[in-house]
């Protein structure tokens, strides 16, 4: 899943992180000339940046081609269901709660009162997808349910005293 | 002319004394808040109960009174280090230390007696609507409290710019434009620390502005509900106000590596023109990166939300290039005299570079449909403030109470510097680790299968207030005492 591969990349970068700095305080102690040491570490800085700014395109293209949001002006799909929810200090009441295996889904979130998040999670408590549900607004979320089982609809922004008892079940059959 | 130098040495005297009661304070309340924190991740982890009233007080309390001492603490070690080389007004950081107490007896108050609970974000319009936990007293109270600390800040950035503009003539000259666009060849006696307070006062000015904008309009709401704002517009500006408030805090401190490390290694650390072009960048992007904390708002124009990822993405670039790599270079077979604050501040730079890498990573609009608003930001933000920006106020209270002349003994404070940092380390990396476990962040109960993850945070935590309490009482019998200068 994305969240254990960003935990793995994110461990990885700290440790190799760790280590440069470690062999910085390790070789810190014998003194250098200094103009010899800026010269070959600054010419070593110039492809560290080169490989930054090519990393950063890459990843920028990757993610955002196809745009990773449905596009919130157009009509959904008549393959797609239309589920609307609307966020309320303490509950959510979402107009269906049941889909089949395979059914796209295309929730419509607002809010009542303040602002919430609108967050589906698996059986295993994982967390696939969300937006805000926020007052005067309608964000559009859309999720395919791949496997049967029992989802959760978690709050994810803070809402008050019952923010985190703000539970709802999606059941797909 | 006798009176115009006593009058010098009364107003160097009156602004010293400031810095050290703007860093005392700071670890006083500091240790405060940690301890609030413990007490979140242990209620977490069921290792103690507590009602989620007073959870969601707490954590208002954690929150506000973290950010607000961020932002003091950086202030002073950034106007610390900026009076060598501008005349400043004492006078001036006293008034805002006075405002700032201020505003934090008017925050505890709303807390702690009107039981305010809306977060340190005060979200619109969840102020308003309490559902019988506060009243629109205590709401406002909270944030008048936050309207008085910014107003305090904003008059100490106007004697700092006031500063700036009689010295250089221009905040253009002092942030370096005329270099950066080939006008003038780069002079390496301008101060590193002149460029980072000129960036700092451009964006936080800005940003406190927008944050006294919204407060006001907030305020109107309370007492008039039919004034209705646009939730949109503010989410925007708030989020824009905390973010560039909270950044301008470690770009505050880090004027503390760029002259403290020189120092202890012997080699300078000029201007150059990666250095102007990093810090002008730095200056545009903290600006206008803010809408990565608006991912999840769909309404939101798809052009912000590509610019947020993108300058996400680039904003990481002056930090780990510039400033974490020239602090790298630096001290690369430097014979660097290793003590307390020299340490402090490579770990600083630690902290900083750290803190970029999962803050990064989230600022993807992909990963933050399953990271945004979980663990993994306290994960991201703690990096930076307790490895990144703390190190920097505790290496400047150690670098000014000098460990030999004023008798301290060495092995105790290495020993609480390495508990704070392991203790440090492990809660950011067990924060991070419940973000990827898609641990939800402000819950006041958690599921049974994540309370262990809870339980051994508070454990972290305990150990990182364990250190921070010996740093914070050895400094609070040292700097008093401390001659600087």
């Amino acid at each position: 899943m994305l969240a254990e591969s960003v935990w793995i990349l994110t461990l990885v970068s700290l440790v190799l992180l760790s280590g440069v700095f470690l062999f910085v305080i390790a070789n810190s102690g014998d003194k250098q000339e200094y103009s010899g040491v800026q010269k070959k570490w600054y010419a070593i800085r110039s492809i560290w940046l080169v490989f930054l700014f090519v990393l950063g395109a890459v990843v920028t293209y990757a993610t955002l081609l196809p745009f990773p949001i449905p596009d919130q002006t157009a009509a959904a799909g008549a393959d797609t269901t239309v589920v609307k929810v609307v966020g309320h200090q303490w509950y959510w009441e979402i107009d269906d709660t049941e889909y089949a295996t395979g059914e796209t889904v295309e929730f419509h979130v607002t809010s009542g009162d303040v602002n919430h998040g609108f967050a589906i999670y698996n059986g295993e408590d994982r967390l696939l997808t969300q937006t805000q549900a926020m007052p005067d607004y309608v964000n559009k979320v859309r999720y395919t349910f791949d496997r049967p089982g029992t989802y959760k609809v978690l709050c994810l922004e803070y809402c008050g005293l019952a923010h985190h008892a703000m539970l709802a079940e999606l059941t797909v059959q | 002319m006798p009176d115009s130098i006593s009058r010098d040495e009364v107003e160097t005297r009156v602004s010293l004394m400031g810095v050290k009661a703007y860093l005392l304070t700071s670890l006083l309340v500091f240790a405060l808040m940690m301890f609030a924190g413990v007490v979140l991740r242990a209620a977490q982890g069921a290792y103690i109960q507590i009602p989620p009233d007073l959870f969601y007080q707490i954590m208002t309390l954690h929150g506000a009174g973290m950010v607000g001492t961020a932002g003091f603490a950086g202030a002073a070690v950034l106007w610390y280090f900026l009076r060598q080389y501008v005349r400043l007004s004492g006078k001036v950081l006293w008034l805002n230390y006075f405002s700032f107490m201020a505003g934090v007896a008017l925050i505890l108050a709303a807390i702690l007696i009107g039981k305010f609970a809306g977060a340190w974000t005060f979200l619109y319009p969840l102020p308003a609507h309490s559902m019988g936990q506060w009243t629109v007293a205590a709401a406002a109270m909270f944030m008048i409290g936050l309207l008085l600390i910014g107003t305090g800040f904003l008059l100490l950035y106007l004697d700092i710019g006031i500063a700036l503009m009689k010295k250089y003539g221009s905040l253009g000259n002092a942030l370096g434009l005329p270099v950066m666009f080939g006008l003038k060849p780069v002079d390496p006696s301008h101060p590193t620390t002149v460029v980072a307070a000129t960036m700092v006062l451009i964006v936080n000015f800005t940003g406190i502005a927008a944050g006294a904008v919204v407060l006001v309009l907030c305020l109107f709401n309370l007492w008039n509900p039919e004034y209705r704002l646009d939730p949109l517009l503010i989410k925007n500006l708030i989020y824009f106000f905390g973010h560039v408030f909270i950044n301008a805090t470690i770009y505050s401190g880090v004027t503390a590596v760029y002259e403290l490390l020189p120092r202890y290694t012997g080699r300078p650390w000029n201007v150059s023109k990666p250095f102007y072009y990093a810090w002008g960048a730095a200056t545009l992007m903290v600006l206008a990166v803010y809408p990565h904390h608006l991912m999840m708002d769909f309404a939101m124009p798809p052009w912000t939300l590509v610019m947020g990822q993108i300058l996400s993405y680039l904003s990481g670039i002056p930090v780990l290039a510039i400033t974490a790599y020239g602090a790298l270079t630096i001290v690369y077979r430097s014979g660097i005299r290793w003590d307390v604050a020299s340490a402090c501040m490579l770990v600083a730079m630690f902290g900083w570079a750290g803190g970029v890498i999962p803050a990064v990573i989230d600022g993807t609009l992909t990963v933050n449909k399953v990271m945004h608003n979980t663990m993994w930001v306290p994960g991201h933000f703690h990096f930076y403030l307790l490895l990144g920006l703390l190190p920097m106020v505790i290496g400047v209270c150690y670098y000014l109470s000098n460990n030999k002349e004023n008798g301290g003994k060495p092995w105790v404070d290495t020993a609480a510097l390495a508990a704070y940092f392991v203790g440090a380390m492990g809660l950011i990396l067990v924060f991070l680790a419940s973000g990827a476990d898609s641990v939800p962040r402000r819950w006041a109960e958690h599921f049974e299968s994540w309370r262990f993850l809870g339980q051994l945070s508070a454990i972290a935590g305990g150990l990182t207030l364990g250190g921070f309490l010996a740093i914070t009482l050895r400094n609070l019998i040292k700097l008093p005492k401390a001659k600087i200068a």
